[in-house]
């Protein structure tokens, strides 16, 4: 018999491409998907009009406009829409970085979907629901001994919500010392998460960033220039997007400190600290983690995800309520705490998630939360020395310094050298069904790309993402032409961006997309 | 032995501080001279060729006679190797057709580095002479300086021709000659030409960049910006506005008219002045309270002394530092990748004084904290 001849490295590759419409597109008036069957007349007879039993408010004055379709064309279009698509389940998603884009594991979600957990609901007497009260404490516990902070609330529906908390409590804490008025200030740094920057603004602070010093740290001398008597905190992530180890993260914390600010750590990305270094001990006051990055809970395409925000003893009468309180027997909610911020939002944080990122540190233990840094560790390291060697890529700041658990690369030289840019070679990458992120806008590392290869990751797939990175490089100085035409395998092929600064232009639903264009 | 080039423009940047925007033609020379100005060109020169002076036995210096060159450099006790024209005499008034004359002899008898001092105006007779032929550095002396063909400052390009003539290795690369028309540049509307390339060595932060263009998507940020400003505006101070676009909005907001690259004065109620001069400056901050706003220009991050010269180091004194108020996009200050912002207000103790951390307003209730280097 003979052998089939090897792969060829990176693969071939071509998306399923099937130029799927809208649902609303796929309407086929009078198509019907389930005929729902007449009432029994007994039945009827007993319950009388149902409608008529609905409050008037609740009752519709015309049907909705839902599409008209059978099952099998409702499968079809969320089939091939489930094709058309990149990811973790398909394929090497490292490209995504500081989102850290892991393997979710199946298990957890089965749980989340047992009856268990999905037929619960939050207006359930609490005595009925001790059992997820119960994952609710223990993972409050969990964090605590993983940060070092004192209190958790799992209220923040993600790591925005997380850092608005975190924020409001910085206002009640300065509000309730009757500094409220006088601090309005709050100091991040440029590499940190703009939601940072984004949520002390939406809760009415004025924002002040700092810019990296030479080496790429976030410069401490500019923070000693910013803050004073009206700092209210510092919002800093840390690692910062750079990937960059801070061995100065505590002076930050003391200059804060020193004029009487908070100090708050954005480690939604916590992948590369686990187990190594603690928030509290830095100094920190408060500090919040992503469950749906660190904590393997999937991204779910924008949602919902799940935060968690931890404060110091100082900070907890202002926690977000209810808090779960356990007094060795049963679990309860205390809603009773007056110097609460009140609600971040509804119930009690996003329960499914919160099962599965329990069930996920349960799976691994303390030495296997520490192995998960260690591995993600390990795997940008190696990545990184493979980057490197490809002609063009470079990496700005502290030069010859490892990384933690992802970098931002910079195409700087490589546009130089071919007038490729960043983006193009991004969308290049798509050809080959991965893909990276740049970074955020506006760049502050000129043409960027940032990798977190996580722990999830094999040898032999950070390998086979290294040699399509390699390839598309080599075009650039070969071929440009073919990187400025991709995706030549993709589903959709260049946008215009033109029109995400037109308002006019702009629909998010159906109806406002009908109305738009019957306008013109 | 080394051979380095030098040509003074003497009449480049005598328009700046008398708010002509530049000093290209006889007529707007005579304007300037009459208002007051007084040549800087040959002072800077000076300032670089300080850089130069331990090395004088080791180069030799060729110049043209007169103020285009020999008169500095002797005065800075260097002996020049004079071009071989007489017509040139101290006094004479000179022109675009001198420069280019004067550089086609260096690129025919080729010189090694061309040293020039003048603005965009300059750089481009110097373009018209030796192309590609031979590396040129320009010592900044204009009021236009658009061109990525100059050091960030005297000195630096002081620096940057000893490096050559220690024969350490530069590298050399294409930098682009642009240039203003001054005709609609003085009537208001920014007309950018490419002009060409010339080589030139290649200090990483030592050379300007290119201006940086700002793309329209940013409008709504410059108008946060000037909504920062505008809220901060006080009764009874007035306001002196840099030129630049970013600062051109805070003025729209305002519904006031604004000189696109002039320097013009406000209250929160309405125009002081336009088109100011540096006397006329320091008559108003007399008078009043007042706060300075500025904007980098592009890439090249000067916050004062490049475009805003009007802004004298006098005035500055007197308004102080803690009343200056710069205001950026920020995709300017990625731009800087790190850098900071430059001053050369021409008195280095204003220089010094305004080095340091400074706030930069970025948006509504959105500021960053930057450096500005000495």
């Amino acid at each position: 018999m003979k052998a089939v001849s090897p792969k060829p490295m990176p693969k071939r590759f071509h998306q399923a491409s099937w130029d799927e419409p809208v649902i609303f597109e796929l309407n086929q008036p009078g198509a019907r998907g389930v005929l729902v069957p007449e009432v029994e007349s007994g039945i009827k007879q007993e319950v009388g009009d149902v409608a008529a039993k609905l409050p008037e408010s609740l009752r519709r004055k015309s049907a909705p406009a839902l599409p008209e379709m059978s099952q099998i064309h409702v499968l079809r279009h969320y089939a091939r829409l489930s094709q058309e698509n990149l990811g973790v389940d398909l394929n090497i998603d490292i490209g995504q970085g500081t989102c850290t884009m892991k393997y979710s594991p199946k298990v957890n979600d089965q749980l989340a979907r047992s009856p268990k957990m999905a037929d619960l609901h939050p207006l359930q007497d609490e005595s009925t629901v001790q059992g997820i009260l119960e994952v609710m404490w223990r993972l409050e516990q969990f964090l605590k001994e993983i940060s070092g902070m004192e209190r958790f609330s799992l209220q923040p529906g993600a790591g925005s919500s997380a850092i608005y908390a975190n924020v409001s409590m910085v206002r009640a804490y300065h509000e309730s010392r009757g500094e409220g008025a006088q601090r309005d200030e709050v100091v991040t740094t440029i590499f940190s998460h703009p939601s940072n920057a984004a949520c002390a603004k939406v809760a009415g602070y004025k924002v002040i960033t700092i810019y990296p010093d030479a080496d790429g740290y976030p410069d401490l001398a500019a923070l000693k220039a910013a803050v004073s008597e009206r700092t209210a905190a510092l919002f800093i992530t840390n690692p910062e997007d750079t990937g960059i180890f801070n061995s100065k993260i505590q002076e930050f914390v003391q200059a804060v400190h020193t004029v009487g600010g908070l100090a708050v750590y954005d480690q939604a990305n916590a992948n590369g600290i686990l187990g190594i270094t603690r928030a509290r001990d830095a100094g920190f006051d408060m500090c919040h983690f992503n469950l749906h990055k660190t904590f393997s809970t999937p991204h779910a395409c924008g949602g919902p995800g799940a935060g968690a925000s931890g404060v110091s003893p100082a900070l907890v009468p202002f926690l977000p309520k209810p808090t779960i309180e356990f007094d060795s027997k049963r679990y309860r909610l205390d809603f009773d705490r007056p110097q609460s911020v009140g609600k971040i939002r509804p119930w009690y944080g996003v329960a499914q998630n919160i099962l599965k990122a329990y069930s996920w540190i349960m799976s691994l233990g303390a030495e296997g939360l520490r192995e998960v840094a260690e591995i993600a560790v390990l795997n940008n390291n190696y990545l990184l020395n493979k980057v490197l060697e490809i002609q063009g890529v470079s990496m700005p700041y502290a030069k010859g310094k490892r990384r933690i658990e992802q970098v931002r690369y910079s195409w700087e030289q490589l546009t130089k050298d071919t007038g490729i840019h960043s983006e193009e070679m991004e969308t290049r990458m798509v050809d080959f069904g991965m893909h990276y992120w740049t970074s955020h806008h506006p760049y502050v590392v000129p043409e960027p790309m940032t990798l977190e290869p996580t722990e999830s990751y094999s040898q032999a797939d950070l390998d086979e993402y290294i040699a399509a990175l390699k390839q598309v490089a080599g075009e650039a100085y070969t071929e440009p032409d073919t990187i400025r035409t991709a995706p030549h395998n993709s589903t959709v092929h260049q946008t215009n961006h033109e029109p995400f600064d037109k308002p006019d232009e702009w629909a998010v639903t159906w109806r406002a997309y009908k109305r738009k264009t019957q306008k013109q | 032995m080394k051979r380095l080039g030098l040509i003074i423009n003497p009449i480049a940047g005598i328009g700046g501080r008398v708010g002509l925007k530049g000093s290209d033609g006889v007529e707007i020379q005579q304007k300037a001279l009459a208002l007051g100005a007084q040549p800087q060109s040959h002072l800077r020169a000076a300032q670089a060729l300080e850089a130069l002076l331990p090395l004088r036995d080791t180069f030799e210096l060729v110049t043209p006679p007169g103020a285009m060159g020999d008169t500095v450099a002797r005065q800075c006790g260097f002996i020049p190797h004079p071009l071989p024209f007489s017509s040139w005499e101290e006094g004479n008034s000179t022109s675009a057709e001198d420069t280019i004359r004067a550089g086609r002899w260096m690129a025919d008898h080729p010189v090694d580095l061309l040293l020039f001092a003048g603005g965009d105006g300059t750089a481009r007779d110097i373009f018209a002479a030796v192309g590609t032929q031979v590396p040129v550095l320009g010592i900044p002396a204009g009021v236009k300086i658009h061109s990525a063909v100059f050091a960030t400052h005297p000195r630096a390009a002081g620096e940057i021709a000893a490096a050559y003539v220690r024969g350490e290795r530069l590298q050399l690369r294409e930098a682009e000659v642009v240039d203003l028309d001054e005709e609609t540049y003085r009537a208001g509307t920014v007309i950018t030409r490419l002009y060409g390339y010339l080589q030139v060595p290649h200090v990483a932060h030592r050379l300007q960049n290119k201006k940086a263009p700002t793309p329209a998507s940013e409008s709504v940020r410059a108008e946060s910006i000037a909504a920062a400003v505008i809220e901060s505006m006080q009764p009874g101070w007035i306001y002196i506005l840099g030129p630049g676009t970013t600062t051109r909005v805070i003025a729209d907001r305002l519904g006031f008219p604004k000189t696109l690259i002039g320097v013009d004065v406000y209250t929160r109620e309405g125009v002081v002045a336009l088109d100011v001069s540096e006397a006329r400056l320091l008559e108003l901050i007399e008078r009043h309270p007042a706060k300075i706003i500025v904007t980098p220009i592009g890439g090249q991050g000067f916050i004062f002394g490049r475009g805003n010269q009007q802004i004298g180091p006098r005035v500055i004194q007197k308004v102080g530092r803690e009343n200056i108020l710069v205001v950026s996009l920020s995709e300017k200050l990625n731009a800087l990748k790190g850098e900071p912002f430059l001053v050369d207000t021409g008195d280095s103790s204003v220089d010094e004084m305004l080095a340091g951390y400074m706030q930069v307003i970025v948006g509504y209730w959105e500021k960053v904290i930057y450096r500005i280097a000495l």
